[in-house]
């Protein structure tokens, strides 16, 4: 039987000869046009360009190209700009621009001979946690339709768990890749900001937005990684690493752990209730794989919702003003003057929840708010990434849940921006930190799938990749699917 | 009722780098609408700037010109607001930490005494577009060629007091820039234009008035004009009983006026935040050491040398240091042994004059610095004289670099007649052909020297050494 659930699955099978990576890319462009229509989960879907990657992919390989990554194909998410195909970031204000080049992330992607099939549905400009704010429709949860996927990279959590592709990219700002993940029961990595060039991605916040891959499980998830990551230097924020591990994950896969680790448990993390019963097996099952857990206490995670919100919306703010109706995207009819083509253009081309960060973020960054609110949370941000600097004297990693609660209905916080916001609760401390995270699924709640994540120090991705490939060597909750029985 | 203006300008020096401050594209000016705009430059969706490190060495340049502080950590900072030709909706500037600190120059404004001008910071910010009102009835057009070029925004204290002070200022970071090569100095391609903050006060009054700013002025002479129009204009409405306005005019050099063009709220909201895209512009000691060895001898320094070592007059030593070209080519014609105050002149005079008639820049000058070092030295020996020194360096800018100032005055026959055997015959030939003259000249008629020398030159073509006739004239008597 064909595998094609994994990026590692698919590449053996083209290494043999079981099937060309045009016969691949045919397969996933038909099922994503027949399954997607219940998901909703790709703007795009470019079939002509991806059976011209995938044929010459095939050339190559005839050629005698044995690079694993060689003809596999994935999807990106609609926020990296693709030459020539159509890059929305799920809003109106770009729903007819074609970029006139690629992201360097797609860059990469191409020169391994990886084959995009599409782009993937998201919150508009990346700004939510239900893909309920996209101009293109709402994505519906593979595990029940009824629900969301989480956001923003919703619609690559769910064409990744619904199979639609073994293995999508994502962005995270807050949370946007690993909240969506745990919601889909995917394996999804936030790397270390600076890892992944930000140049051709659409920015939200700046100093927040980072890229990574979306996966089935961890193993899929280091040859993403491998390929999407490297010093750019159209990017003055990307980091200039030599980490040896990372190459070697393209050939050889994640390195087996050589010691067991110390894994802190945030107490500010832990809540009492039913969705928290699959984190606590997984805390049993860690031990039971010789780890030790350890009680640790980051302070100040408390602010991190707020500090975050004043941040990135600040940036937001002032990022989003070249969306003006004079070069590209969306403009009004008939602009009276340029005022109001500015007003006009803006009023239409942007949803509700963009306009609900722009406006916050311009008030913050005024004269005479600014040292209350954006400097305060600057000062803020800092006591919280050295909260993370102190736990990591003491603990390799530190295990907490990824999100709140498992997939919520859709409609369901839609009225309530603030209740929305605090499914961030989790994921937006590492973000502020510019620490690497991780979900991983680690069971289910109410028949709804439910991640652990994993944090670790700056540039030590390879430790929350070899934890979680240790876990899912042990355990089948990554290899779950919609419809089976649980 | 007397009162004094108080000036203080910001002027923006385009830096000379081949490409812009945040992108690849070229700087050149001159290209069709629009094809100098980049992705970064039009503000594509998901485009970063990367700073050009040459664009940071400029400035770094003009700090030590300045005898500036040089701020090993700098910021860049998004100054927010929205226009057609601003494709991002924010510049990227330097807000509360610039890459130059506080320094000064000396200002010597014609006919008046030199004053010390403060500046304030120098900071580094990438240009706006153009838009262009008068091309579609109706409509605005815009080109972002100008997008992102490199700019260094210097700010002096409010410490000239005329409109003459003003210029000579403005003049004096011109000559700078263009001597330590940050800057071409083309004002009319707007390489450097200046806005002037403008008050009056009640002469002996502490307190400054309320300023009006003069936007983007591009000549010496506009500077001075707007603001001699706009200390009167002020003066006038005090004088009626009425207040001057914190707001932005423009100066017409048509009319001469100043218009007001917008009111500024004092609020003026720019929303400044250090940019996120660029981390912080952190510069090492090594680096500003470097620049600080690369620098040239400064106009100032030079003038003085020129003066106290060399021996030229106040005027010919400013003259000469004011410009970098003509600084090097007299320092060159210097070492290769020239008289100094011989070679500004020539530099002033001949030199000049033909390369003006050329619209020739001094780089391209065929008589280079070694061949007038060697004209100089056979007037100094006697070999020309004044005139046929001028027909040698006629021929020498025919001739160019490769010319031979002693075959030259062999093969023209320019050298002077120094020979008394057949200068004295000459003479005598005269004699006996004007007797009455010679006569007079006897009789205590000094004129006819004159004339007799005069005579003696034009039958030699002037080759004939006028002191030596004269000797041999002197001598018959």
């Amino acid at each position: 039987m064909k595998d094609f659930s994994t990026l590692r699955g698919m590449s053996a099978g083209l290494a043999q000869g079981d099937f060309s990576s045009v016969e691949l890319t045919q397969d996933h462009i038909a099922r994503i046009q027949t399954e997607d229509t219940h998901l909703n989960s790709f703007i795009t879907v470019s079939a002509e360009a991806a059976l011209e990657q995938a044929a010459a992919a095939d050339k190559l390989r005839a050629g005698g190209d044995t690079r694993p990554t060689l003809g596999l194909p994935f999807a990106h998410k609609d926020i990296f700009c693709t030459d020539g195909i159509l890059t929305t970031a799920g809003s109106k204000m770009l729903s007819n621009f074609v970029a006139p080049y690629d992201a360097t992330v797609v860059g990469n992607m191409a020169a391994a001979g990886m084959v995009s099939v599409g782009k993937t549905n998201m919150d508009e400009f990346a700004m939510g946690s239900s893909n309920e704010t996209s101009y293109f429709g709402s994505v519906s949860n593979p595990w029940d339709r009824q629900r969301v996927p989480g956001g923003s990279s919703g619609g690559s959590a769910a064409a990744v768990a619904a199979g639609l592709v073994a293995a999508a990219t994502g962005t995270d700002t807050g949370g946007s890749i690993r909240q969506p993940a745990s919601l889909c029961g995917i394996t999804g990595l936030k790397p270390t900001y600076g890892r992944i060039s930000r140049y051709g991605m659409i920015a939200f916040a700046s100093s927040l937005d980072q890229a990574g891959p979306m996966t089935r499980d961890a193993e899929d998830a280091a040859l993403m990684l491998s390929v999407m990551a490297g010093f750019d230097p159209k990017d003055s924020t990307s980091a200039q690493r030599d980490d040896a591990w990372l190459g070697k994950m393209t050939t050889d896969g994640i390195a087996e752990l050589d010691q067991p680790l110390t894994i802190g448990l945030p107490e500010e993390y832990f809540q009492a209730g039913e969705h928290m019963l699959a984190i606590e097996a997984a805390k049993l099952e860690l031990e039971k794989l010789g780890h030790s857990l350890k009680p640790v206490s980051l302070p100040h995670t408390q602010a991190a919702v707020p500090v975050y919100y004043v941040l990135a919306s600040a940036e937001a703010s002032t990022n989003l003003s070249r969306y003006d109706g004079v070069r590209f995207g969306h403009r009004c009819d008939n602009p009276q003057s340029l005022q109001d083509l500015y007003e006009r253009s803006r009023e239409e081309g942007f949803g509700p929840e963009v306009k609900r960060r722009i406006l916050p973020g311009t008030y913050t960054l005024s004269v005479g708010y600014f040292d209350a609110y954006y400097l305060k949370a600057q000062k803020i941000r800092r006591l919280i990434a050295e909260d993370f600097d102190n736990a990591f004297t003491d603990v390799d990693l530190l295990l907490t849940p990824t999100a709140p609660t498992p997939a919520f209905k859709k409609n369901q916080l839609t009225d309530d921006p603030v209740a929305m916001y605090q499914q961030d609760l989790y994921t937006v401390p590492t973000s502020l930190a510019g620490l690497p995270a991780m979900s991983i699924p680690c069971g289910f709640s109410q028949g709804l799938p439910m991640g652990m994540q994993l944090i670790a120090p700056a540039f030590r991705e390879d430790l929350p990749l070899a934890l979680a490939a240790q876990f899912q060597r042990h355990t089948d909750w990554h290899l779950r699917r919609p419809g089976q029985d649980l | 009722m007397s009162w004094e203006a108080v000036i203080g300008l910001e002027i923006h020096v385009q830096l000379a780098t081949q490409s812009k401050i945040f992108s690849g594209a070229s700087t050149a000016y001159g290209a069709a609408p629009n094809a100098q705009a980049c992705n970064v430059d039009l503000g594509m969706p998901g485009v970063l700037p990367v700073l050009n490190e040459r664009a940071v060495e400029l400035a770094i340049r003009f700090g030590l010109a300045i005898d500036a502080q040089i701020n090993l950590y700098s910021i860049f900072d998004r100054k927010n607001y929205f226009y057609a030709d601003l494709p991002k909706g924010y510049q990227i500037s330097q807000f509360e930490t610039p890459i130059v600190g506080a320094g000064q120059i000396i200002v010597t404004p014609q006919n008046g005494t030199p004053r010390s001008v403060g500046i304030t910071r120098a900071h580094l910010e990438e240009d706006a577009g153009k838009s262009v009102h008068d091309l579609y009835p109706g409509q605005t057009a815009v080109d972002l060629n100008r997008t992102g070029t490199p700019l260094l925004e210097g700010v002096s204290e409010p410490d000239m007091r005329t409109a003459q002070e003003a210029s000579a200022y403005f003049r004096q970071i011109h000559t700078l820039a263009r001597y330590i090569g940050i800057c071409d100095g083309n004002l009319a391609e707007g390489s450097m234009r200046c806005d002037a903050n403008v008050s009056v006060r009640p002469t002996g009054q502490e307190v400054f008035g309320e300023r009006t700013e003069i936007k983007n002025i591009n000549s010496f002479r506009f500077v001075e004009q707007a603001i001699e129009y706009e200390i009167a204009r002020q003066i006038d409405v005090l004088e009626a009983g009425g207040r001057i306005h914190r707001e932005t005019r423009l100066y017409d050099p048509d009319k001469d006026e100043t218009r007001s063009m917008r009111s500024k709220e004092l609020s003026n909201d720019y929303r400044y935040f250090p940019d996120p895209d660029l981390m912080p512009l952190t510069i090492s000691e090594a680096l500003v050491e470097r620049i600080r060895s690369e620098l040239p001898e400064l106009p100032d320094a030079r003038c003085a040398r020129y003066c106290e070592q060399l021996g030229l007059s106040a005027s010919d030593a400013a003259a000469i240091s004011s410009d970098i070209d003509r600084a090097e080519y007299f320092d060159a014609a210097v070492t290769a042994g020239a008289n100094a105050k011989q070679c500004a002149n020539w530099i002033m005079g001949e030199l000049s004059a033909y390369l003006n008639k050329q619209a020739m820049p001094l780089s391209a000058s065929p008589v280079t610095p070694t061949l007038l070092a060697t004209l100089i030295a056979r007037i100094e020996d006697g070999t020309l004289s004044s005139k046929t020194a001028k027909t040698l360096f006629d021929a020498l800018w025919e001739e160019g670099a490769s010319a031979d100032v002693d075959d030259l005055i062999d093969s023209l026959n320019l050298a002077q007649m120094s020979d008394d055997g057949a200068l004295t015959q000459i003479i005598d030939d005269l004699i006996d052909a004007n007797p009455k003259q010679f006569e007079e000249l006897r009789g205590g008629k000094d004129k006819m020297l004159g004339f007799f020398v005069g005579q003696v030159m034009k039958a030699t073509q002037g080759k004939a050494n006028p002191q030596q006739v004269n000797e041999i004239i002197r001598a018959k008597l």
